[in-house]
């Protein structure tokens, strides 16, 4: 009797794990499958596109050869800036709210308001700079996208360094502080310290957000068919797959796909990288 | 009661304690004596850990937890002085239950505190770390890789990092919570044995659970129970004739 019980249980509990492994997956396969979709229609209509001249010539009028190197390097540049911009708010952000907000309301309102920022509709954010900025010098730059980035960048830095920090054991701080280590000397040196890995990590995903976002880049950089400072509009890979995929041009549509293969291919390419920043010890040398 | 009491380094004058609104402690009095062992024992939760927080105030980097009373350390009372904690720790060092290397070279492990208090040439450095290092009984094992992590060493030797860390910046009393309770048989020896070697120049406070630990390396015992302190008497008398019955009967198992 005993044992019929038992080998019942055992059988039940196969099963019963059986379905659920498959379960999850077919799940995973499911994700997969869209994903390897999309890669591979990238790489099939991307690829003949690539050459050498996407990364020398400017973007060309219909009908004529050319490049993407103008909206390559405004991207490149605004994104850039737009980091620049976002991660010392977000890391001192971040900071405040793992270190120092243990009481008062400052820091739950700013993880709220944090939480709402990190889930805005891009192009709200967009429309923002356009008031406050592009409206107030009269034309569209460069600089106006990268505020309108560099608002993307905020959020993210801010919510992976608060985690970060809140991973960093108390016993650390516990440590510091019996020694007589003032709270910034323990913050800088130690806590940020043993997070950096973290960190650096939220940075990098920020940056692989906001180099594919066109939404804000609409009202903001807009787009351009020539070489610009970043105070003028200024041309973005983006904005540029955008247009020239609306366009009735073959060859533009060749270009688009080419930029969206690049653009794929450089997110890609950050996310690995900033995996392969996490996977290292997060603490020690 | 006892003859030649030692001169006190920390007096305790009705210490209360409160987490919130849990308190803790109850009218805590005692002397700790200067130059000596004193151990904490009691069952977990007894309030022997809390004790000596308070010793160099290192709860005060929670919100919600406070003190009443009075903590008298070479004539000052700490607990008034809402000054300068950071002062107050540079004398009393600190070392805790599981080992906590900063994420840093072995070397600046140690020299980091040290550096908080002392501008040091960099052969007046290497000095302080070597001596640390050999207080606490790790110069042999590490002396060649001083330049690693940390984080590179075992528990026991990161515990004794610890303790150099504490010991390099020269304070007067050390307290150790617990501090071989997550090491092996070895490393617990060494660390007994370089706690017993500390006294001549320190005051060390120690809590621990484990009661042979407490004979072995104390010249004082504390028993505590449910947050007070039920008998504070030389080590000896209080493992072979302790005075209060509650002592006698976590000592001997009976309870606990």
């Amino acid at each position: 009797m005993r044992t019929t019980d038992f080998i019942s249980v055992q059988s039940r509990r196969r099963s019963v794990n059986f379905l659920s492994q498959a379960a999850a997956t077919f799940t995973v396969c499911f994700g997969l499958f869209w994903l390897g979709w999309i890669l591979l229609t990238l790489l099939q209509y991307g690829l003949p596109g690539m050459s050498l001249k996407l990364f020398t010539e400017l973007t060309p009028p219909p009908g004529s050869p050319g490049g993407l190197i103008n909206a390559i390097a405004g991207t490149f540049f605004m994104v850039m800036l737009a980091t620049l911009i976002g991660t010392p708010i977000g890391i001192l952000a971040g900071t405040y709210m793992a270190e120092y907000g243990q009481t008062g309301w400052l820091s739950p309102v700013t993880g709220f308001v944090n939480d709402i920022l990190l889930s805005a509709p891009s192009i709200v954010l967009g429309l923002f700079v356009y008031e406050i900025y592009v409206v107030s010098v009269g034309h569209f730059s460069g600089i106006a996208g990268s505020f309108a980035l560099g608002l993307l960048v905020i959020p993210v830095v801010v919510r992976t360094t608060e985690n970060m920090l809140r991973m960093v054991p108390n016993r650390l701080r516990e440590a510091a502080a019996a020694l007589g280590t003032p709270q910034w000397k323990m913050i800088t040196m130690i806590t940020l310290k043993a997070s950096r890995a973290g960190i650096i990590t939220g940075v990098l995903l920020a940056v692989a957000r906001i180099s594919g976002e066109t939404a804000p880049l609409l009202f903001t950089s807009l787009n351009n068919m020539f070489w610009s400072n970043l105070n003028q509009p200024t041309a973005n890979l983006p904005m540029m797959i955008f247009d020239y995929a609306m366009s009735p041009y073959k060859d533009w549509h060749h270009l688009a796909w080419a930029g969206a293969l690049l653009i794929t291919l450089a997110v890609l390419g950050l996310n690995i990288l900033a995996r392969s920043f996490f996977k290292q010890k997060p603490l020690g040398r | 009661m006892t003859k030649n009491l030692p001169t006190a380094k920390i007096v305790v004058r009705d210490l209360n304690f409160f987490y919130g609104e849990i308190q803790a402690l109850k009218n805590i009095t005692m002397d700790i004596p200067e130059f000596h062992v004193t151990a904490f024992i009691g069952p977990s939760g007894c309030g022997k850990s809390t004790l000596i927080r308070t010793f160099n105030k290192i709860y005060k980097i929670y919100p919600h937890q406070r003190t009443a009373g009075q903590i008298i350390l070479d004539g000052v009372d700490i607990l008034q002085e809402d000054s300068d904690h950071n002062r107050l720790r540079a004398k009393v060092g600190m070392v805790f239950q599981q080992p906590t290397p900063f994420p840093m070279s072995i070397y600046n492990n140690i020299a980091f505190g040290v550096k908080l208090y002392e501008k040091l040439s960099r052969s007046g450095m290497d000095e302080r770390v070597e001596w640390a290092l050999n207080k606490a009984a790790l110069w042999d094992e590490v002396k060649d890789v001083l330049h690693r992590s940390g984080y590179s060493l075992s528990g026991g030797q990161q515990q004794r990092l610890c303790i150099a860390r504490a010991i390099a910046v020269k304070p007067e009393v050390l307290l150790l919570d617990e501090p071989a309770s997550a090491l092996d048989p070895i490393s617990t020896a060494r660390i007994e044995n370089l706690v017993i070697e500390l006294k001549k120049d320190y005051t060390i406070v120690i809590v621990t659970l484990n009661m042979q630990q407490a004979a072995r390396v104390s010249d004082y015992t504390a028993y505590m129970y449910l947050g007070e302190l039920i008998e504070f008497a030389p080590t000896e008398l209080i493992f072979t004739r302790p005075s209060r019955k509650e002592t006698e009967d976590y000592i001997t198992g009976k309870f606990g």
